[in-house]
């Protein structure tokens, strides 16, 4: 009877320690950064404990390339984003889910088709686009082809469809006008999916490269992903500690948001996958 | 009644307008355009654009560079997706279980997902340097020679790879995690009651139960394969000699570097195909997982 039980502790055992190698084979890569910017640089690539510790890698960093400027930039940027998003999906995820009207069935799967033909791959022609709205090189240019999200009006509409049509028949007795009806019943109603949603769109947007890269050419547009690829780009010749450092500079905000909340943001991950 | 009715086809539409306008104009039309430039010759100031046909289709069919970034793509994408979700599943199952610190485990795995490719870039361009480098220094530990790792064409692409995994890995695992804890633990206790083993528990029963969370994870995988470029500009600009190039890289390049966009239609159009193949079998495959009520 004891060898199973045996067994099982030993697999149990190698299980754990297998679990955890590879929990630090993924979090490698970050502490090599904070070891590489909070030493000086004559540590950056040999290892030993005793290490003086410095700051003076962030303030290079910062000092050489307008940081401050591309935090401000993604900032409007993320907010903008997010503030028409919320507008644009809550709209039209509420006709779907509450409106009959011909044509819902196709408009739906024009919708959903956004969900394959993201505009990343559509950056050629929407830069004409922009250069014919004169949007080039502004942060508005940057935001505008996410606006319309079609995850956003899916997981919206999925939430309004589970919220009980007699609130909304019963706030109609009350008098309450449509637009009335979505503002004082369905969106409090779904605020764990704006939530879900939001915590999504933000670290996506905080995150996102390609697109703002095409459209943005000068400091006062260029968001933090590009402002620090142009900073690491080997060209500019700064050293390894100085790029970590203000590789972890443009991280900080959503990672600190992401060790504080992490529950949040994991459940706000699987939320907006399920759907 | 009718009067309702009129009004609320009325209303649906308005409700739906402002997004329908921003989804026409940003994804609708640039997508046909993308298709009506491709059979157009790129303008120039002496020659203006004009009607050629499928003759960009020909030069791509005869363009090396397209073949070897097609290529690629496909191997980037068979060398990231088996291997990632194997990880994301193995993930999920350890830090679903009883494991001693589970939770800052779960972290570490899922810490990836939330860093842009772009920071990530900066920091694994450390460990492919030659000598000096994280892999490199413990290559030596064991008598190896240093290695161009991002230099060699026959390296790089695996080195992307590498990257992409790591990055792609505990994000599935989310998918996953959400996925096993609907599983009824009464499965798994009946199984151990009939002796069965983890191994067989695992694969014919929970493995086939997952089988619509993996479905579900194949397609967002198979889409990022396409998507995912952002680590190129840092760590190689798709050389050596294109050896890392991926096809939306290409198309970047084609468009950005060469303005030629009358190819880089032609590239697109490519691209969007795929897309709509995989549209196409996701409403084949995954049209009875996905709740329509």
């Amino acid at each position: 009877m004891s060898t199973p039980n045996q067994n099982r502790h030993w697999t149990y055992y190698l299980e754990t320690v297998g679990a955890w190698a590879l929990a630090l084979l993924w979090i490698l890569p970050l502490l090599y950064a904070f070891w590489s910017a909070f030493h000086p640089r004559e540590y950056a690539i040999t290892f030993e404990l005793l290490a003086p510790l410095t700051l003076d890698n962030f303030k290079t960093a910062w000092n050489q390339a307008p940081f401050a400027r591309y935090f401000l930039n993604t900032f409007i940027l993320v907010t903008m984003i997010l503030a028409a998003q919320f507008v644009l999906c809550t709209l039209a995820a509420y006709a779907f889910a509450r409106f009959e009207f011909p044509g819902k069935n196709i408009a739906f799967v024009m919708v959903l088709l956004q969900l394959m033909i993201m505009p990343e791959v559509l950056i050629v022609e929407n830069y004409v686009t922009m250069s014919k709205l004169n949007l080039v090189d502004t942060i508005t240019g940057i935001g505008l082809p996410y606006m319309a999200s079609a995850f956003g009006i899916f997981l919206l509409r999925q939430t309004f469809k589970t919220i009980p049509q007699e609130l909304e028949d019963a706030a109609r007795v009350e008098g309450c006008s449509r637009l009335q009806i979505l503002w004082k019943v369905y969106v409090p109603l779904a605020r764990p999916t704006y939530i879900a949603y939001g915590l999504v769109s933000v670290s996506h947007h905080w995150n996102n490269f390609l697109w703002p890269l095409v459209i943005t050419n000068s400091v006062s547009t260029r968001p933090l992903t590009v402002g620090l690829a142009i900073f690491g780009a080997p060209e500019s010749g700064v050293d390894w500690s100085i790029i970590t450092a203000g590789t972890l500079l443009a991280v900080a905000p959503l990672l600190i948001a992401f060790l504080l909340f992490q529950r949040q943001f994991v459940q706000s991950f699987m939320h907006a996958g399920i759907k | 009644m009718s009067r309702r009715i009129s009004q609320s086809y009325i209303y649906g539409w308005l409700l739906l307008m402002p997004a329908a306008i921003f989804l026409i104009a940003f994804t609708y039309y640039p997508a046909v355009a993308t298709l009506a430039k491709s059979f157009f010759s790129q303008g120039t100031a002496l020659k203006p654009s004009e009607f050629v046909g499928f003759e960009n289709f020909a030069y791509m069919l005869d363009d090396d560079v397209f073949w070897k970034v097609a290529w690629n793509n496909i191997m980037y994408a068979v060398g990231t997706i088996p291997i990632s979700i194997a990880l994301a599943i193995l993930m999920a199952v350890w830090v679903n279980g009883k494991l001693p610190l589970r939770s800052i485990t779960r972290m570490a795995y899922f810490t990836p997902t939330i860093l842009p490719m772009i920071a990530v870039a900066n920091i694994w361009l450390f460990f492919y340097t030659p000598d000096i480098g994280l892999l490199d220094q413990v290559s030596a530990v064991f008598g190896l020679p240093s290695h161009n790792w991002l230099g060699d064409p026959d390296t790089v692409l695996g080195c992307i790879i590498a990257i992409t995994i790591w990055k792609e890995a505990g994000f599935f695992m989310i998918f996953y995690l959400a996925a096993l804890q609907t599983l009824p633990p009464e499965l798994e206790e009946a199984a151990r009651l009939e002796g069965a083993s983890r191994w067989y528990y695992f694969r014919r029963v929970m493995f086939p139960l997952l089988m619509p969370t993996t479905l579900f994870v194949l397609i967002n995988a198979v889409i990022n394969s396409f998507k995912l470029v952002d680590h190129l500009f840092i760590l190689t600009k798709g050389g050596p000699d294109n050896a890392s190039s991926l096809l939306l890289y290409y198309i970047y390049e084609v468009a950005f570097s060469f303005l030629d966009q009358a190819y880089a239609s032609t590239l697109t159009v490519v691209l969007l195909l795929m897309l709509a193949l995989i549209a196409v079998g996701q409403f084949y495959f995954l049209d009875k997982r996905v709740h329509y009520r």
